[in-house]
């Protein structure tokens, strides 16, 4: 069973400090079996890279509330392909509908908004790991 | 036996009180409105029994006249986009009827960094006003009467810069630091236990807060150094009773820290103001806001030995909550607006920011900001609960409620105490270093989390009646990246037009100055802002000397 537990790299990438939802997700997430790595704030798309690729993550979920996800969010994937990783990037927090739109069509596997409820998130996570 | 005459002509403590109470009130200024209900019922100015408004500990308010003397300062909370940007926003606020003025930074200036460094890339004016130098702070009160408004900074870990910048602009514009009035958050020990906006380690971080506080108060008699903020403890998950105490504690961290610089508890004791956050859980809110003037004016007198009155006096400005918005429904939001507000004003706060209904999905549309504004003056010039100074003391339910706060507060202090082997100030350290508050913190948001999951607590919009949660999102404010452009190129332009040998000799100035702890900070870093000096740099010089904060990632 070991083997299946989900990996997931969780991270605040940049300046911004809002830290309550990514803690609640967290523990969420462990609760619902998966394996948490929660690097910390003030983490940079390499950092991210690093850890995901020792950690041998499933899936990396960033939360942004400063509404710099447009930029940082790309940054981040543009990171990923340049190490080469297949690694699905997830993005919750402040993301107005409009955006999250657009973030999945530039890569970001699932945007999970100020609305996510426990269910929704750990179904997210799974979904994208696994496709179930 | 022999004291019976002379007794029997004392008026008794009660009447004491009140003669008291009577002789404050009749000095105190009045508000030209009727005091009457929308029926023509005339009302008294406070109900109930001593101590009254204005009368020691406070529980029922600084003022003896409560709201009859003058209303609640409405302080909109603003800042986005350029300097240009934010100051058209503050004098559209000016113009509908604020009252004061309160800037929020974007994360790059809160973090000491400028618009140009890698870490500000996408964050640049998103979620605050960019600020890199002296020439930015010029743009963002021009054309602004800085001797006629009171201006509230909310700036932590470089709030000396700020403050510096602001001290700047004043003699620009001919004003005096004497006449120059308003609030700098410069809360540093909640930021490490909650809003994360920290530079330095928290000790060089206290030492530069006491300069600033012995710097306002031989300059600044009008200004308030530090505003002990519970707002972002409680954002950030804990509970009221939390929010009430760690908040305090960290204000007798304050106390304890300027003390031991050898400040007079009475002078600058007058000058600390307190920053809650006002949550919808009505009751509570109310008890939380009495419960904190009652604390602080008892452990000012008896703990710290205040002798001024005036001095243990918990004054505070109040946000709604920012955290119960509601994405689904948002419109919604303006009740929850409402009820939070009129909690404030029940509570007796001195200042008020009404959120608008559209920020759990962005900054705050100037449509959606002058609704916020519009709601607080429904509650001063409609509801009428501003005629009479703490309407709800002595009714049993409130006056439990705000007994309950304190006993639970209380029981943190002591473990604080204990954990700081009789100081406060270093219990406050040790929590920080020890995880203890960040624990509690996120321990508390997660309850609050599960309850809602599980449906045991019912959030509208979010977990029941969810009808209507498909609408389309109102107008939300955007800002494009642009913004960021402008700015690093206007950065570029002043660091090419000043005297670059002014400059470094200022930065060294400063760095040798930071490692002399005798030595005020203040001349030095007014003197690099004048010379154009970035924020960052000013940070940087700083950071030599005194180190940079890393945080345990602990969930």
């Amino acid at each position: 069973m070991a083997e299946d537990r989900i990996r997931v790299v969780l991270a605040k990438l940049g300046l911004d400090g809002h830290d309550r939802g990514i803690k609640v997700v967290a523990r969420m997430l462990r609760d619902a079996g998966m394996e948490v790595i929660y690097l910390g704030l003030r983490q940079t798309a390499d950092t991210i890279v690093a850890a995901a690729e020792q950690e041998d993550a499933d899936v990396i979920g960033l939360s942004m509330h400063n509404a710099g996800h447009l930029t940082l969010a790309p940054a981040m994937l543009g990171a990923l392909r340049a190490a080469d990783l297949d690694i699905p990037l997830v993005v919750g927090g402040i993301v107005p509908d409009d955006d999250a739109a657009g973030l999945e069509e530039a890569g970001v596997a699932a945007v999970l908004g100020p609305g996510a409820t426990a269910e929704e998130v750990v179904a997210t996570i799974r979904r994208v790991v696994r496709g179930e | 036996m022999s004291n019976d005459d002379s007794s029997h002509a004392d008026p008794s403590p009660a009447d004491r009180a009140r003669e008291r109470w009577q002789a404050a009130y009749d000095r105190s200024a009045r508000r030209d409105v009727p005091f009457e209900t929308m029926s023509g019922v005339p009302v008294e100015p406070v109900y109930g029994d001593a101590p009254y408004p204005g009368q020691y500990p406070f529980t029922r308010g600084l003022h003896a006249g409560g709201y009859r003397s003058r209303l609640w300062t409405m302080r909109m909370f603003a800042g986005f986009g350029t300097a240009e940007d934010t100051n058209l926003r503050f004098k559209e606020l000016l113009r509908a009827g604020g009252t004061g003025l309160s800037t929020a930074f974007d994360m790059p200036t809160l973090m000491g960094r400028d618009s140009d460094s890698p870490w500000a890339l996408g964050e640049v004016g998103r979620a605050g006003v960019a600020v890199d130098t002296l020439a930015d702070m010029e743009d963002l009160f021009a054309g602004i009467d800085l001797g006629g408004v009171s201006t509230s900074m909310t700036i932590n870990g470089p709030a000396a810069t700020l403050l510096a910048m602001y001290v700047a602009v004043g003699e620009n514009h001919g004003v005096a630091r004497v006449e120059l009035a308003g609030t700098i958050q410069n809360d540093i020990l909640k930021e490490y236990q909650a809003q994360k906006e920290y530079i330095y380690p928290p000790r060089p971080s206290m030492r530069i807060i006491t300069d600033m506080v012995r710097f306002t108060t031989a300059e600044m008699p009008k200004w308030h150094p530090v505003s002990i903020s519970g707002y972002h403890i409680r954002e950030a998950g804990s509970t009221a009773a939390q929010e009430l105490a760690f908040t305090l504690a960290n204000g007798f961290a304050y106390v304890e820290a300027a003390i031991a610089a050898g400040q007079d508890v009475d002078e600058f004791g007058r000058r600390l103001s307190f920053f809650f956050n006002s949550h919808v859980d009505f009751f509570e809110e109310i008890g939380k806001f009495r419960a904190a003037r009652r604390i602080w004016a008892r452990w000012m007198k008896e703990r710290y030995g205040a002798t001024d009155e005036r001095a243990t006096m918990c004054r505070f400005h109040t946000q709604t909550a920012g955290v119960s918005l509601t994405a689904q429904q948002p419109e919604v939001n303006i009740a929850r607006v409402a009820t939070q507000a009129l909690a404030a004003a029940l509570g007796g706060t001195q200042s008020l920011h009404t959120d608008s209904f559209d920020e759990a999905l962005a900054l705050p549309s100037e449509k959606a900001a002058r609704i916020a504004l519009r709601t607080q003056q429904v509650v001063a010039h409609e509801t009428g609960v501003a005629n009479v100074a703490d309407p709800l003391g002595g009714a049993p339910y409130v006056e439990w409620m705000t007994d309950e706060m304190e006993r639970r507060a209380e029981a943190i202090f002591e473990h604080l105490d204990e954990m700081g082997d009789g100081s406060i100030l270093e219990g406050v350290y040790a929590g920080i270093d020890n995880g203890y508050f960040v624990g509690e913190i996120a321990d508390s948001a997660y309850r609050f989390e599960r309850e809602v999951n599980s449906g045991r607590r019912i959030v509208v919009g979010v977990n029941a009646f969810t009808d209507g949660n498909d609408d389309s999102e109102p107008n939300l404010l955007r800002i494009d990246q642009a913004t960021e452009d402008y700015q690093r190129k206007r950065l570029d332009g002043v660091k090419h037009r000043r005297d670059q040998e002014r400059v470094g000799a200022a930065l060294a100035r400063i760095a040798a100055d930071a490692a002399e702890p005798a030595t005020n900070l203040m001349p030095a870093i007014i003197d690099a802002v004048k010379a154009h000096a970035t924020e960052e740099e000013v940070a940087d010089a700083m950071r030599e000397v005194f180190g940079t904060y890393v945080e345990k990632a602990i969930v």
